[in-house]
């Protein structure tokens, strides 16, 4: 749901990054926190495990700049990728203006990608979305290991709808910002026709 | 969009920034902040120091998103207030609709207090957002209204030259 606000000239819109667990989602979140200028950046919260894993959510805001006069702030966040924090995962999609599917590329993590995407449309319907219609990118992550399933293979397999196809290594950084970029383009797009 | 957005114009916003001023003098808090279920912060009013209000407004719809969740898996529709109490500064966040109504006080106030005032205000609150609703729907029928109508490419590439 994106919130205009005319007294602060503020457009504020809400991403969520999305995959099974330990897909790089956070890492993700990380990289883009790292490599922006503290003006443009506010905190990096996570809500994590003693282990790191994600229990709730990761959450930063980004401002990417002015447009017309409005600052252009996106809320960046991540779900838990583990299966069995599926009711707060649902949560995080409620108000969702874009979303980025971060799949694995390591063969043995085929499944887990097939059931996080189809979860991912489940959600989204509870809310009444339907990721055909919401502005979305895939992003093929850990293209550096060496077990990964060939990019044509795992875009068969995985795109729905045409959506942008990006490969990745979000350990260094590879394809994170052309991964925010895409799915920002696309969310913006949205607010022109609305 | 396939969700509704908020469009909040001037006036409005001056007229909550002055709602949440006289809720804030009259239950003694500290800060209080207007939140978007979805995390947005919408207005905030009081004594920020160097608080992070943007994570805070994140944190709160999170808090109330998880214990709603909580509430309809025993039955409940969700629990329409919520209540941290620490050593020195507590949290009390009502559900009003739409909305988060979050306050922020220390000792000068009490929980008592800032339950009746939040109340009292509460109903002009969600009073108020049913309008704004109604001018957000409107505006998006009548795209003409918002800012982003008829945006280039060129306007939309230009936001990404800095950041690569």
């Amino acid at each position: 749901m994106t919130f205009i606000n005319y007294a602060s000239r503020e457009i504020n819109c809400k991403i969520v990054y999305y995959g099974p667990g330990l897909c790089g989602k956070t890492t993700n979140l990380q990289f883009i926190y790292d490599s922006t200028a503290p003006q443009a950046k506010g905190k990096l919260i996570s809500l994590a495990t003693e282990a790191d894993r994600t229990l709730f959510f990761d959450f930063m805001p980004l401002e990417l700049g002015t447009v017309r006069g409005f600052k252009t702030r996106f809320h960046l966040y991540t779900v838990p990728g583990q299966v069995f924090y599926e009711a707060s995962r649902k949560l995080i999609l409620k108000g969702v203006d874009g979303v980025v599917f971060v799949a694995d590329s390591q063969e043995e993590r085929m499944d887990a990608n097939i059931e996080s995407l189809s979860n991912l449309e489940e959600n989204l319907r509870a809310y009444g979305y339907e990721l055909m219609k919401l502005p979305y990118v895939l992003q093929l992550n850990k293209r550096d290991l060496p077990n990964v399933i060939a990019s044509p293979d795992l875009t068969a397999e995985l795109q729905r709808k045409g959506e942008p196809v990006i490969e990745a290594v979000a350990s260094t950084g590879e394809g994170v910002f052309d991964t925010l970029k895409a799915v920002a383009k696309q969310v913006l797009t949205e607010l022109r026709k609305s | 969009m396939t969700n509704s957005s908020i469009v909040l114009r001037e006036s409005r916003y001056h007229h909550i920034k002055a709602m949440l001023a006289r809720l804030r003098l009259d239950s003694s808090a500290r800060l209080v902040v207007l939140v978007d279920k979805d995390g947005q912060q919408i207005a905030v009013h009081g004594e920020l120091g160097d608080l992070d209000t943007t994570s805070l407004a994140s944190l709160a719809a999170g808090n109330v998103a998880a214990t709603g969740g909580m509430a309809k898996l025993i039955g409940e529709n969700e629990f329409p207030t919520l209540s941290h109490e620490g050593e020195k500064e507590s949290i009390h966040i009502s559900v009003i609709g739409r909305v988060l109504l979050l306050v922020v006080f220390d000792d000068r106030s009490s929980l008592g207090l800032v339950k009746l005032r939040s109340k009292q205000i509460s109903h002009e609150l969600a009073k108020t957002f049913i309008e704004i609703e109604q001018e957000s729907a409107a505006a998006a029928a009548d795209g003409g209204a918002l800012p982003f109508t008829g945006i280039t490419d060129e306007e939309i590439d230009s936001l990404f030259s800095p950041a690569s």
